[in-house]
């Protein structure tokens, strides 16, 4: 058993053990507090709202791990979204078909990654700091957003488009799968392929990559590149739950990504964390939300509690650490 | 004690200790150790990293408690231990190895603010501090200008402010942490002068360090600990380098020069006229296979800027570079690492190996593609490739896991130079390869070395102490101001010969 759990722990990682611990206080808090918590209904309202932020946080994910940062994933996404809308409308609105959204689909990616593109060749060219970077690109994107919508909502999307974000397959939510799927693609571009060795060896000591031979300007610019297409991704699912887009919709979710992933145990100066504990972290984050509605809590307090939240998993960490030094101090 | 009795024996010692005994977690830092300064005597205490020097001068200083027994006795005074604030107000001064500096501020702020802090009225007082700090460092015999911020002194001028700090505190004793380790020749002589003005005038120095060299040059006793106990006490008059050594490992180094026929032995690498001006110029050499190659020369010869530009990172103005027949320019060290070049960084902290990341993933970093299963990264392959390595070089580590920083110099220096041969190099460059490495543990290094030149490999071995490359390389070029001024066999020259070349 011991040896099954060890397993898991390597496989999983150190960071696993927070998030897990804060999933399970919130189960059994609510469980309690909340007699309806457990049930289909609360799970559905966290699937649902799950993506957005997710995806998001995704996308604020490698650039953190590089030891960066991209505080122009919301407007990447919007911009996104903003691409896709205006190629429906040009197709003929609410009548638009399957192929303009596929279309549309893929300029709102590569407008995504475009946004990502710039950056990362301002940071891995110049050395600028990514906070400078990406925030340049966020005011950008936002003045720009705001210039061609004239700060309205573009909306007139294909009915299916709208279908889609709330269909299920095997009862599963659509942007749920998305977003899963995207968990996937992430987590295995870290732990097995080159770009995300990279990343982490960039994260902790970017000179030391580069003397090992390592082409560091060129997995910086990937990263955020990759990055902004995640962005795009959100963007899309964005569209399809709201039915239009706005700029600056989402926007309250930009410093929500950096806590999941501190939450999900990332470290905040690059280097180290896993795509898993942060996925866990979310959903920490989600249930917390939806349960606190449940009992008829105000949302604006459900914010409130995130942020506790979070200084109280500062303070145990802290409190494990010094534990950890006097366990091995007294061998 | 009394065999110990030296020419100063006549005063009574500052500081004795006697009896000290510290455990850690189950493993005794320091076992029965006694220790003895004289006034304004310039002691030595040597040892291997983990030999417990470091636990000893935070005995004195009063950062740990030793166990009960222990007897201090300090300028006349005994105690069962220590406090801070009894061995800060006794004039006992420690300089630690990083200097615990501010680099943004003033050279005046630096020396003096422990004066000022928390004096009433609570406002700085600059005048004071600059009168106080340009009083310290003229105590050394020093000028510097005090109103410059720190960051504009070279490391030298930097140790020299955290002497003076020390100094402001009335030090009776100062204990002095590796002080000469990131220093070029001409610096540490500086810094020995000043050490010995230091002891003219009362102040006894208690100097901790790795380079034998300076240790015979400046003290008039060594103390050799090794794994927390005391070896014994020794007068410097009469110590030899390879004594402390033995002294220090516990083990007989048999020190010869090679003798290896490389005549007919093809070449390797072959630089002619390479120049990069303001770093080097017309640098001409040739590397044959299986051949070790010494580059010696202070600090500033260039010698790191040529390993650089044969490893692509920096782009020559002129010459040739001819790697195993084909001519070759490198436009990044991607290029020179697939064409078979390998440099061993001289900085394995910052530049050589990736510290806070796991053991394996440094030593796989340069060869990721040997690990690629259809685009993947393996971890069989990475594991057994790792095994293989940790194996062949007689690497000693935890978990393959842990962090890289958690190894000793030695072993870190191990997984770095397998990181490159993991590569499949045909030229190694070494850039001291044995800076931070424990005497001990050189020799190890050496022995790898030595069989990988053997193996066929042509290696460059960069050092600014002489008797390495001497005892470690088929030939010895001689590097000063960016040329090569000088070439020796080391089996035709003496030591002595080329030190007093290098060293002039």
């Amino acid at each position: 058993m011991t040896v099954l759990i060890d397993r898991a722990r390597n496989a999983l990682g150190p960071e696993l053990a927070g998030p897990l611990a804060a999933f399970a206080v919130v189960m059994v808090v609510f469980g309690i507090a909340a007699p309806n918590f457990l049930s289909r209904a609360t799970f559905g309202s966290v699937a649902f709202q799950l993506p957005e932020l997710g995806l998001l946080t995704l996308a604020m994910l490698l650039p953190i791990l590089t030891g960066g940062l991209n505080l122009a994933i919301t407007f990447t996404a919007n911009m996104a979204g903003l691409t896709l809308a205006w190629v429906l409308q040009s197709q003929g609105g609410v009548d638009a078909g399957i192929g303009a959204f596929v279309l549309g689909s893929v300029l709102a990616v590569a407008v995504g990654a475009l946004s990502g593109l710039i950056m990362g060749l301002v940071i891995a060219h110049t050395k600028a700091h990514p906070i400078l970077v990406s925030l340049s690109m966020m005011i950008f994107l936002r003045g720009l957003g705001e210039f061609l919508t004239r700060g309205g909502d573009v909306s007139g999307i294909p009915g299916f488009l709208a279908r889609i974000g709330y269909s299920s397959i095997f009862g599963i939510p659509v942007p749920l799968l998305i977003f899963i799927a995207s968990v996937l693609v992430w987590h295995l571009l870290l732990t097995r392929m080159k770009l995300g060795f990279n990343t982490y060896m960039i994260g902790s000591n970017i000179e030391a990559t580069r003397y090992s031979g390592i082409n560091t300007r060129k997995v910086q610019i990937l990263v955020y590149t990759l990055s902004g297409a995640m962005c795009a991704v959100a963007g899309i699912i964005m569209l399809a739950r709201f039915n239009s887009v706005r700029v600056g919709h989402g926007e309250s979710y930009l410093l929500i990504t950096v806590l999941a992933c501190f939450l999900g145990g990332v470290n905040p100066f690059g280097g180290f964390g896993r795509v898993i504990p942060v996925f866990v972290a979310l959903v920490v984050l989600q249930l917390l939300s939806s349960g606190l509605n449940l009992m008829g809590a105000n949302q604006h307090l459900a914010t409130a509690v995130w942020g506790i939240l979070m200084i109280t998993v500062m303070i145990l960490r802290w409190l494990a650490g010094r534990l950890k030094f006097l366990n091995t101090n007294r061998g | 004690m009394a065999d110990q009795a030296l020419d100063g024996a006549a005063s009574r010692p500052l500081l004795s200790l006697r009896n000290v005994n510290m455990t850690f977690g189950g493993v005794k830092a320091l076992k029965n150790v006694s220790f003895e300064v004289l006034p304004g005597e310039v002691h030595c205490m040597a040892g291997e990293n983990g030999s417990g020097k470091s636990t000893l001068i935070k005995v004195i200083t009063g950062v740990y408690k030793p166990e009960a027994g222990a007897v201090i006795n300090y300028d006349g005074q005994s105690y069962s231990h220590m406090s801070p604030v009894a061995a800060q107000a006794g004039g006992i001064q420690v300089i630690w190895q990083d200097l615990a500096l501010f680099p943004e501020m003033t050279v005046a702020e630096n020396i003096a603010f422990q004066t000022v802090i928390g004096r009433w009225p609570r406002l700085v007082n600059y005048a004071e501090m600059r009168r106080v700090a340009t009083n310290a460092l003229q105590r050394l015999g020093v000028t510097l200008d005090v109103d410059l911020a720190l960051n504009h002194f070279p490391i030298a001028q930097r140790q020299i402010v955290a002497i003076a700090r020390a100094l402001v505190g009335q030090a009776k004793l100062v204990f002095m942490d590796e002080p000469t380790a990131s220093l070029t020749q001409s610096e540490t002589d500086y810094l020995l002068d000043i050490v010995r003005n230091l002891s003219a005038s009362g102040v006894a120095v208690v100097f901790v360090s790795h380079r034998l060299a300076e240790v015979l040059e400046i003290s008039s006793r060594v103390t050799v600990l090794r794994d927390g106990g005391l070896v014994g006490v020794y007068p410097t008059k009469g110590l030899t380098q390879s004594r402390i050594t033995e002294l220090m490992t516990g083990k007989t180094f048999g020190y010869s020069v090679l003798r290896r026929d490389l005549g007919t032995s093809p070449v390797m690498l072959e630089v002619k006229g390479l120049s990069r001006p303001g770093e080097f110029q017309d640098v001409s050499l040739t590397v044959r296979r299986g051949e070790t190659l010494g580059i010696t020369g202070l600090l500033g010869a260039g010698r790191t800027e040529l390993a650089l530009t044969l490893f692509g990172m920096r782009k020559p103005k002129s010459g040739s570079v001819v790697l195993d027949g084909n001519p070759v320019r490198f436009s990044s060290n991607r290029d020179a690492i697939a064409a078979g070049v390998a440099y061993l960084s001289e900085d394995r902290l910052s530049l050589g190996l990736i510290q806070p990341q796991a053991i394996a993933d440094n030593m796989v970093i340069a060869s990721l593609d040997k690990i690629l299963s259809r685009g993947f990264i393996s971890s069989d392959r990475k594991r057994s490739l790792v095994n293989r390595w940790i194996g062949d070089l007689g690497v000693k580590i935890g978990k393959q896991d842990d962090a890289i920083s958690t190894l000793s110099g030695g072993n870190q220096q191990r997984v770095a130079i397998a990181k490159w041969l993991a590569t499949d190099p045909k030229l190694l460059i070494l850039d001291a390869p044995t800076v931070g490495v424990d005497v001990g543990a050189r020799a190890g290094i050496f022995d790898i070395v030595s069989k990988l030149a053997d193996s066929g490999l042509a290696i460059i071995l960069i050092s600014d102490e002489v008797p390495e490359v001497y005892f470690n390389a088929d030939r010895v070029l001689h590097m000063a101001q960016g040329r090569i001024v000088g070439e020796y066999a080391p089996g035709a020259t003496t030591l002595q010969t080329i030190e007093e070349a290098v060293y002039a």
